[in-house]
């Protein structure tokens, strides 16, 4: 254990000393190259223009071949595996393709992915923004939102086995020990398995990743709440609007964009939602999703890199043109900032 | 008799007393002007007449209705923020005419209404703009073109200028001079700091000072005969000069000692058995002037700053006794240098005196 705690310790002392080391020797390269010591006033200054513009480039250089090795490189090895076959071996042209568009299991995680993109930012975006809204007005208010906030903390797979307990089901005479069959029990109704009943253990599902989502969105929109001017909410109060008025009329119009940006980020994540399912279902009983799918493919039965890559591609389309639209969003909100 | 009534309005946050009681009568169509210090109340009295702050006790009156719990939208008024409080999402048109759509008027009466707002502020061309595209002056004017298409009996502003830069502040100033001409029915009541704006804007001026109304007056009675040393100082700039004295003789004429030393016979009547008592005696600075050799003088020293301005001159003077130096606004360009031994004096007309509690003695 300690030694273990030395090592991790040493590892990021010999890195931030490597990088700090990077830069240093890469502008004392710059100087050599380029001197600035005594000379013609031209010079100088055309060598302090060039060390100017290539120094981005110095700097920038560790971060964009990181990005290229681990993010550039597999997209286009992806977009390429998915003509292969199964081992990556033979060129099938547009097979995996023709498959996917007829497979019912990518149609089935293509249906759900869509509930959940459907339910799920809306659902954090709603709850959040009323959230921030009534806790405004009461004095527990900061340790309600501290409350609701816990749950961004709790790893996804954590919260899952948190709420397996919720969805918890015991046969025949067994006390029911899950949360949600012990209210139903108490009810006088009868006990369910919640997360294998059709169609509506995708929302189970759900409630989960918008019980961990709720708090961020509450927290975002409670910092853009407080930036409404005041005034603009008694001018509002002179005009006559009611409360529901000035929140539909006044205050959401005002924070539109923050809006926007919330629910775009939590339909990006919702695109990628994997270890909820992973952990809960496994894709069992109708609640497949294509992170879930592409996972299946490449590391179950064999592995299909072929297929896989596939399915992978078509999480990245969908999810691209809505990070691009989340970036932009958020840059004219923070003026490019 | 329609207008706004306070009667012993006073507003408590928490255990702190903001309002000590405040009683008002405002005629309807009369402009009045609260003004005073940072802190005085002025604007926590405003937002109590506007509905937005509750009141911890006394009664108000709007058009001789009670309003204490009446919400602001069904008091009859229409309020002027300093910050204009646009609603930023809206353009011109929609701000004008959003308490109306509130309040579900016809699209035709809104549209009038909206127009001849506009019209009466020159904001035709701007009722497709969002605000952001809008100069400072431009915002105000549509902040009190909202105000006027609620068509308000009461108007209030709570110090609408003072955002603007010195320039748009006078010509803003003059617009609603001539607005109010316009509306010659409409209550007007303006909160400021600014002694120009309630000078030239009121008919009446309300003279607040820690939760308390100092004195109401026109703004030249104000100016002439302060109730008190706060007015006095507070009304004028700059401000009126205060000096110790003390009453030699009391009587119809009052004759006061300065530290200087110095004597003078006032044209103010002092209660018999005041001499002998400490006072105040009071001067504004544009009613001293120079005197010649040989006349009597009140202050005499030597000239510590001097403030050339063209058309006034301001003057420091070091006057002997003095702790303070006084100051003498002399019209024109006076030949007059720091070091300078100068003699000043004023009519005895001119000149105020309080007793010791600060209260005016009476002419």
């Amino acid at each position: 254990m300690i030694s273990q705690v030395v090592s991790a310790i040493g590892v990021v002392v010999v890195g931030v000393f490597c990088c700090a080391l990077y830069y240093w020797l890469s502008e004392k390269l710059l100087q050599l190259v380029f001197p600035v010591g005594q000379g013609v006033a031209q010079g100088v200054s055309v060598n302090l223009r060039r060390r100017a513009a290539i120094r981005p480039w110095l700097f920038l250089g560790p971060a964009i071949l990181l990005v290229a090795v681990y993010l550039v490189y597999p997209v286009i090895a992806t977009f390429i595996l998915s003509f292969y076959d199964r081992a990556g071996v033979n060129y099938v042209g547009l097979s995996n393709y023709r498959w996917a568009v007829a497979d019912d299991q990518f149609r089935q995680s293509i249906f759900n992915n869509i509930l959940w993109l459907a339910v799920v930012p809306a659902a954090c975006t709603f709850f959040g923004l009323v959230i921030a809204v009534l806790t405004d007005r009461i004095w527990w208010g900061n340790f309600a939102k501290t409350l609701i906030f816990m749950p961004m903390a709790i790893s996804f797979v954590g919260a899952s086995v948190i709420w397996k307990f919720v969805y918890e089901y015991r046969s025949g005479n067994e006390t029911q020990i899950g949360l949600l069959n012990a209210i139903v029990t108490a009810l006088g109704a009868d006990p369910q398995v919640w997360i294998s009943l059709p169609f509506w253990n995708n929302f189970f599902l759900m409630a989960i990743l918008i019980w961990i989502q709720t708090g961020f969105a509450m927290v975002i929109l409670s910092a853009a709440l407080r930036g409404i001017p005041e005034e603009t909410i008694e001018a509002a109060v002179i005009d006559g609007a009611n409360g529901w008025q000035i929140f539909w009329k006044i205050m959401v119009p005002q924070i539109w964009g923050t809006i926007a940006v919330v629910w775009t980020t939590i339909t990006i994540l919702v695109l990628k939602v994997f270890d909820i399912v992973l952990t809960m279902t496994n894709g069992q009983w109708n609640t497949m999703v294509l992170a879930n799918l592409m996972f299946d493919w490449m590391f179950r039965g064999g592995g299909d890199s072929g297929r896989s890559a596939v399915i992978a591609l078509v999480i990245m389309a969908a999810v691209t043109p809505i990070m691009i639209w989340n970036i932009r969003q958020a840059q004219r909100d923070t003026g490019g900032y | 008799m329609t207008g706004v009534v306070l009667k012993d309005i006073r507003k408590s946050f928490g255990h702190v007393d903001v309002l000590h009681g405040i009683d008002l009568d405002i005629a309807e169509g009369e402009f009045v002007v609260f003004v005073g210090p940072s802190g005085c109340g002025k604007s926590t009295l405003l937002r109590m007449i506007s509905g937005l702050e509750s009141i911890t006790g006394g009664q108000m009156y709007i058009d001789g209705e009670m309003v204490n719990d009446v919400p602001p939208s069904r008091r009859g008024i229409a309020m002027v923020f300093q910050s204009y409080a646009l609603y930023p999402h809206m353009t011109v048109y929609d701000n004008m005419a959003f308490g109306m759509r509130i309040a579900k008027e016809s699209r035709g009466e809104i549209d009038r209404r909206v127009r001849s707002a506009a019209g009466i502020l020159q904001l035709t061309p701007y009722l497709d703009r969002l605000p952001k595209a809008l100069s400072g002056g431009q915002r105000q004017r549509v902040a009190i073109g909202r105000a006027i298409c609620r068509d308000p009996k009461v108007f209030l502003f709570d110090e609408p200028l003072s955002n603007l830069d010195a320039a748009l502040r006078v010509a803003t100033r003059i617009e609603i001079a001539r607005l109010k001409e316009q509306m010659p029915d409409t209550t007007m009541i303006y909160v400021t700091h600014d002694q120009v704006e309630a000078m030239t804007l009121a008919d009446r001026i309300v003279v607040l000072s820690s939760g308390k109304i100092e004195q109401v007056g026109r703004p030249l009675d104000l100016y002439e005969r302060p109730q008190n040393l706060f007015v006095a100082r507070f009304i004028g700039s700059p401000a009126m000069n205060i000096v110790a004295a003390g009453i030699v003789a009391d009587g119809a004429q009052t004759e006061v000692v300065l530290p200087g030393g110095r004597r003078s016979r006032l044209p103010i009547a002092t209660p018999e058995g005041d001499a002998g008592k400490r006072a105040s005696l009071g001067v504004r600075p544009e009613d001293l002037t120079v005197a010649d050799e040989g006349q009597d003088h009140l202050f005499e020293g030597r000239v510590s700053i001097v403030e050339a301005l063209g058309e006034v001159t301001l003057v420091y003077l070091e006057a002997e006794g003095e702790a303070e130096p006084v100051i003498a606004k002399i019209p024109g360009i006076a030949r007059v240098e720091r070091g300078d031994s100068l003699r000043l004096t004023a009519v005895p007309e001119k000149l105020h005196l309080f007793d010791a509690d600060g209260m005016a003695y009476r002419t």
